[in-house]
């Protein structure tokens, strides 16, 4: 809110519709991606390698459908399999090890950063793959993934929306499931959490394919939207999202955040996005007030997670 | 096959369990009845811990045998103890402090309404059914709502006991549930436990306690280094001799008589 008000009082293309159009739309990818990143740490898992898995599925979209010459949705549902086949491995390994996921998901990382650079070469002999719209299923693919919808007199990319629902989808699920009671208990303590029954190592893994499936969804967003997929895609990324979830009131520690908490720090992403270039102050800038926020938002996590203690002696 | 009248919940006959090469427990003989207290007495390192993890099911005795109703029975898995109806309450209580007081009392077990996708977690009943549960056991918690971490020590017991006897634990293993709290709190705890006894559940109580075991227990097992010292019913044993047993009797004189001056 002061966000928005600052930037609004001081740029006019800022507060106008089009203007919202504009940052609404960084906020979104981020916002679709911060959303199962807040899940994920609430159940109290990093996942470094999401950004870099968000130009992966966007890679295998491009190479399957202009390399092998698929159909493009065949080609999203490749991606869709290795997606979530990769987010039940970062689970599953996680689980079965007792290591920080911090260290399993930053090798899954350089993994993945590594066979995007190497198999995109190996398919195309260069470092993009482009020319996705002239694949068969690319109108219907484009009106799902890409399309503009007119929303109060401005035209909003569809992935607002879809970022919307997703938002409110993972509140509910959150809040009024047994999964999201699950999510909240294996990330306050997951050792209690089994002790009554929970089942704490299948709902970690439910989280990282979750994670996983944003980032396919992001993925094939891009894909479709750009048409041309660079093979660093991504990479990067995966710190943005955890800072959107952490400004937005997500605990490191695990067991507290929320989705709208999550979204509404990618919003506030997105408008120090584009804010700062409407206000013509050096972008430069960005990153700076980018820290500022995360430590602001820690140090006021820190008060929640004290005042939730104070009783425990 | 007739039972008498008075089969006790859960018997144990000679239990014993070893890990590798050590002997932790071995010839344990109890009881267990419906609205009694057993309480199982011992220092550090006396056995009491694998004694409950043998009861919740988490190791399987390897001598001896354990009776429900008479019945032997193997424990293959927590779950399976609880399935039973033998809850246990861990010392470390099994309670997430960031989450609020009904979510933490249906965890695992959360009742749901609606099918299909739109199963979901039936909030309001949850409340209901935590407010009235804490009413019954005569535990006044403000808002269900609020984080568990925000209740005391005390408290937090309480509510992990009424947990236990709302899912229908007919015998209810408690570790060491006064361990960390003021005299004041421990008494909170212990009118709590009389409680659950007069509802009829059979109460294990773990402690190395004797001033918080005496007044509420009905018989009394002595441990020490994974033996029995004994097992008496209240009307045997008085307050002090439980005290001498449990420190270890003998061995306590000859460590005053040590610990002696010379020549003093």
């Amino acid at each position: 809110m002061v966000v928005f008000a600052f930037f609004a009082v001081q740029s006019e293309t800022f507060r106008s519709p089009r203007g919202i159009a504009n940052w609404l739309d960084p906020a979104s990818t981020l916002g679709i991606m911060a959303v199962a990143v807040a899940l994920l740490m609430i159940g109290g898992h990093f996942d470094l390698s999401a950004g870099v898995l968000v130009g992966t599925t966007a890679l295998t979209v491009g190479v399957v459908a202009t390399q092998l010459r698929q159909n493009l949705w065949v080609a999203i549902g490749v991606a869709l399999l290795l997606a979530l086949a990769i987010g039940f491995v970062n689970g599953w390994l996680v689980t079965r090890t007792g290591l920080p996921s911090f260290i399993i998901t930053l090798a899954t990382f350089l993994m993945l950063q590594g066979l995007n650079l190497g198999l995109t070469k190996l398919f195309t002999g260069t470092v993009t793959v482009g020319g996705i719209d002239d694949v068969p299923g690319y109108a219907a693919a484009e009106w799902v993934f890409a399309s503009r919808v007119g929303v109060l007199g401005a035209e909003v990319r569809v992935a607002v929306l879809w970022w919307l629902l997703f938002t409110a989808l993972a509140t509910w699920v959150l809040l009024r499931t047994r999964f999201g009671n699950w999510v909240f208990a294996t990330g306050g303590d997951d050792v209690a959490a089994r002790n009554v029954g929970v089942p704490a190592r299948r709902t970690t893994i439910a989280l990282f394919m979750t994670t996983a499936g944003a980032a396919w969804f992001v993925g094939t967003t891009l894909a479709v939207r750009l048409t041309s997929v660079q093979a660093n895609t991504g990479i990067g990324q995966e710190l943005i999202y955890i800072v959107a979830a952490v400004i937005g009131g997500c605990l490191l520690t695990g067991g507290f955040g929320s989705a709208i908490g999550a979204s509404l720090g990618a919003l506030i992403f997105g408008m120090t996005q584009l804010g700062i270039p409407y206000l013509r102050w050096d972008a430069d800038w960005f990153y700076f007030f980018l820290g500022a926020m995360l430590l602001l938002a820690v140090l006021t996590n820190r008060l929640v997670r004290r005042y939730a203690e104070a009783a425990r002696r | 096959m007739t039972r008498p009248p008075t089969t006790p919940l859960l018997e144990l006959r000679d239990v014993g369990k070893d890990y590798g090469s050590v002997t932790a427990l071995d010839g344990i003989s109890t009881t267990v009845r419906a609205g009694e207290v057993t309480c199982v007495l011992g220092d550090n390192g006396a056995g009491k811990s694998t004694l409950i993890k043998v009861l919740s099911g988490v190791h399987r005795p390897d001598r001896g045998r354990l009776l429900l109703d008479g019945e032997p029975v193997t424990f293959g898995s927590p779950r399976e103890a609880l399935d039973a109806g033998i809850a246990t309450v861990f010392q470390d209580l099994a309670m997430i402090p960031l989450m609020a007081v009904w979510r933490n009392f249906f965890l695992g077990a959360e009742p749901t309404k609606g099918w299909g996708p739109f199963r979901r977690f039936d909030a309001g009943r949850a409340k209901d059914v935590t407010r009235r549960e804490l009413a019954a056991m005569g535990i006044d918690i403000r808002d269900p709502d609020q984080p568990v971490g925000t209740l005391s020590g005390g408290e937090r017991q309480s509510v992990a006991i009424a947990r236990a006897v709302h899912f229908g634990a007919r015998v209810l293993i408690l570790d060491e549930p006064t361990s960390a709290l003021g005299v004041k709190q421990a008494g909170v705890v212990l009118r709590y436990v009389a409680q659950a006894r007069d509802r009829g559940v059979g109460v294990v109580l773990i402690t190395h306690n004797p001033h918080h075991a005496h007044p509420v227990g009905d018989r009394f097992l002595v441990l020490n280094r994974g033996r029995s010292l004994g097992e008496f019913a209240k009307a045997d044993i008085g307050r002090d001799e439980l005290i001498r047993l449990m420190a270890g009797g003998a061995e306590l004189d000859a460590l005053a008589h040590e610990l002696e001056r010379p020549g003093g």
